[in-house]
């Protein structure tokens, strides 16, 4: 019946190193090849969710997926789940940007300038080694319980991996790039702006993004420090009434807007590193 | 005019890269620089370009001492040194930033017309062949309409065939506008092809041995029994300045 399906299926067993060589990756099978990524939680989701089904597993203090759905489908009913994640976001993107931009400016600084470096690289290296969570305390002795201390912590988490890669990343380039600068009567602000930044643009990329993963670790250490809303809260609530179901939604939610956020970074710098003269594996 | 004047050069590590060096070059004038590896060729280079300043002695372009770089000096590395970031076209206007927007397209379209790469203008340098990205490098030091130009080995990554192209496009190019080309090279014949002067250095420390002006017409025939003389010559004037003994035939013709 399908005679042209057929056909292309014989010719792409007749000849099966041309059609890889020469036909590049249709749009469905790419999309298609995308999704692989989702295989290993469903299956897994599905087993579990099986297992309880069948009486082979208890579901109490693990529940399964479809009760994780349906606590988060009531939290979203009742308007509870946009409020916590919405303060939440607020909370991490307040954090991440003002890390970003304190990381991004001292890394720039102390990269470029040798006196700066000595000056503050000893001690934001000591200072890093303190676990963020020991400053819980001193941070609500000194902003409060609310919102200033949360966002501060995630800051601080977030600023630590920007200023190290960038710092590090500025002082990686190329010299002779540097010297076409020189020779082209670059001022400082230019030598930044226009070799430095985008020469370490891939490695700020990646630190941009294990800054954001910060970013949502601390939220949650942050909103333990008491908060009357956000998905940390809604951690905290799920474990002190004793409902698993509401903890493991609130970590769905986290997984879910973590991945959401890091991949939104990720296209939108990808946009930026086209001109990358990099290794890309085969498919 | 520039000049060099009992120029030295001592790098921290204590290696005198050149001692007491002494050479003028006219205005418009090819010379180009020979000599073995470690004689100080893109040293003295790199003290012309203002990217480093000598240890004693002066270097300036009509009568200003050179201490930066120069807006009026062009530089081509041995490599095209492009920003990989950067589309061809943006990385020919680096030279050139202080231009309006709609100056700057023009020069830069000009700029790469001149060296052949026109319809190469939107392609990142990962794109490019080695002869097209040294181009490319050729028409950002270009853009800015240098008065000197300086180049040091700038063909040397690429075959002989394109580089033959490329030796014949300079001096193309240095018909335009005739700028001072001060040319570092390896090769003794692209020496004679291009240049009114040949300075063959010396190594430990670098200094100047021998200076030719090759009695050729242009444009010059490599298979010309002159240019083939002058190339003996030089090879005689070059095993000397490395010390390498060579051989009593050699050195008689
Ligand atoms: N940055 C530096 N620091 C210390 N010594 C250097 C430096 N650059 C060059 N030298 C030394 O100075 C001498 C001259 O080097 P230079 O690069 O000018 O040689 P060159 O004539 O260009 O050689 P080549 O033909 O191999 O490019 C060499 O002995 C070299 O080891
Ligand atoms: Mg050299």
């Amino acid at each position: 019946m399908n005679t042209e399906a057929i056909s292309a299926a014989g010719h792409a067993i007749a000849t099966p190193s041309f059609a890889a060589a020469d036909a590049p990756p249709s749009r469905p099978w790419s999309g298609a090849n995308r999704l692989i990524g989702l295989i290993l939680p469903l299956g897994l989701a599905l087993a579990w969710e099986t297992a309880v089904a069948l009486k082979w597993a208890d579901g109490r203090l693990l529940p399964t997926p479809s009760r994780i759905v349906a606590t988060l489908a009531g939290l979203a009913q009742s308007g509870e789940l946009t409020s916590h994640v919405l303060a939440t976001l607020q909370r991490v993107a307040l954090g991440f940007a003002f890390g970003v931009a304190a990381g991004t400016v001292m890394g720039a600084v102390s990269g470029y300038w040798t006196l700066a470096r000595r000056l503050v690289d000893p001690t934001l290296q000591a200072l890093r080694n303190i676990p963020s969570i020991a400053w819980v305390p001193m941070f609500i002795l000194w902003f409060g319980i609310f919102e200033t201390s949360k966002v501060i912590l995630i800051a601080v988490g977030v600023f630590f991996p920007i200023y190290l890669s960038l710092s590090a990343a500025i002082r990686g380039v190329d010299r002779k790039l540097v010297e076409v600068g020189r020779s082209f009567r670059f001022s400082h602000g230019e030598m930044i702006t226009r070799i430095l930044l985008p020469a370490t643009l891939p490695t700020y990329v990646v630190a941009l993004r294990s800054g954001l993963g910060l970013g949502w670790m601390f939220v949650v250490a942050a909103e333990f420090m008491g908060a009357e809303e956000g998905l940390g809260f809604l951690l905290i609530d799920g474990q002190q009434t004793g409902r698993p179901a509401v903890i493991l939604a609130s970590i769905t939610a986290f997984a879910i807007l973590g991945k959401l956020t890091d991949w939104l970074l990720a296209s939108v710098s990808a946009r930026f590193l086209t001109w990358q003269d990099s290794f890309k594996p085969a498919e | 005019m520039l000049s060099v004047t009992q120029v030295d050069k001592r790098y921290p590590n204590g290696v005198l890269a050149l001692a007491g060096l002494n050479l003028t070059v006219a205005a418009g004038e090819i010379l180009a620089i020979v000599g073995g590896s470690g004689c100080g060729k893109s040293t003295l280079l790199r003290l012309i370009a203002g990217l480093d300043s000598p240890t004693a002695g002066r270097i300036a372009l009509d009568g200003t001492p050179v201490t930066a770089p120069r807006p009026e000096i062009g530089l081509v590395f041995q490599e095209p040194r492009l920003m990989p970031w950067l589309t061809i076209a943006q990385n020919v206007a680096f030279g050139i930033r202080h231009l309006q927007a709609g100056e700057r397209t023009r020069r830069v379209s000009e700029s790469l017309a001149r060296v052949g790469m026109a319809s190469q203008s939107g392609r990142w340098p990962r794109e490019l062949s080695g002869g097209q990205a040294q181009r490319a490098a050729l028409a950002r030091a270009l853009v800015g309409r240098p008065k000197v130009l300086l180049l040091d080995e700038p063909f040397s990554s690429l075959d002989a065939l394109t580089r033959g192209d490329l030796q014949e496009h300079l001096l193309d190019l240095w018909g335009d506008d005739q700028p001072t080309m001060i040319l570092v090279t390896h090769d003794i014949e692209e020496a004679l092809f291009l240049a009114d002067r040949v300075v063959v250095m010396q190594p430990d420390p670098g200094r100047i041995r021998t200076a030719m002006v090759p009695p050729l017409a242009r444009p010059r025939d490599r298979a010309d029994p002159d240019f083939l003389h002058c190339k003996r010559r030089l090879l005689t004037d070059l095993g000397h300045a490395s010390g390498v003994a060579r051989h009593p035939v050699a050195a008689s013709v």
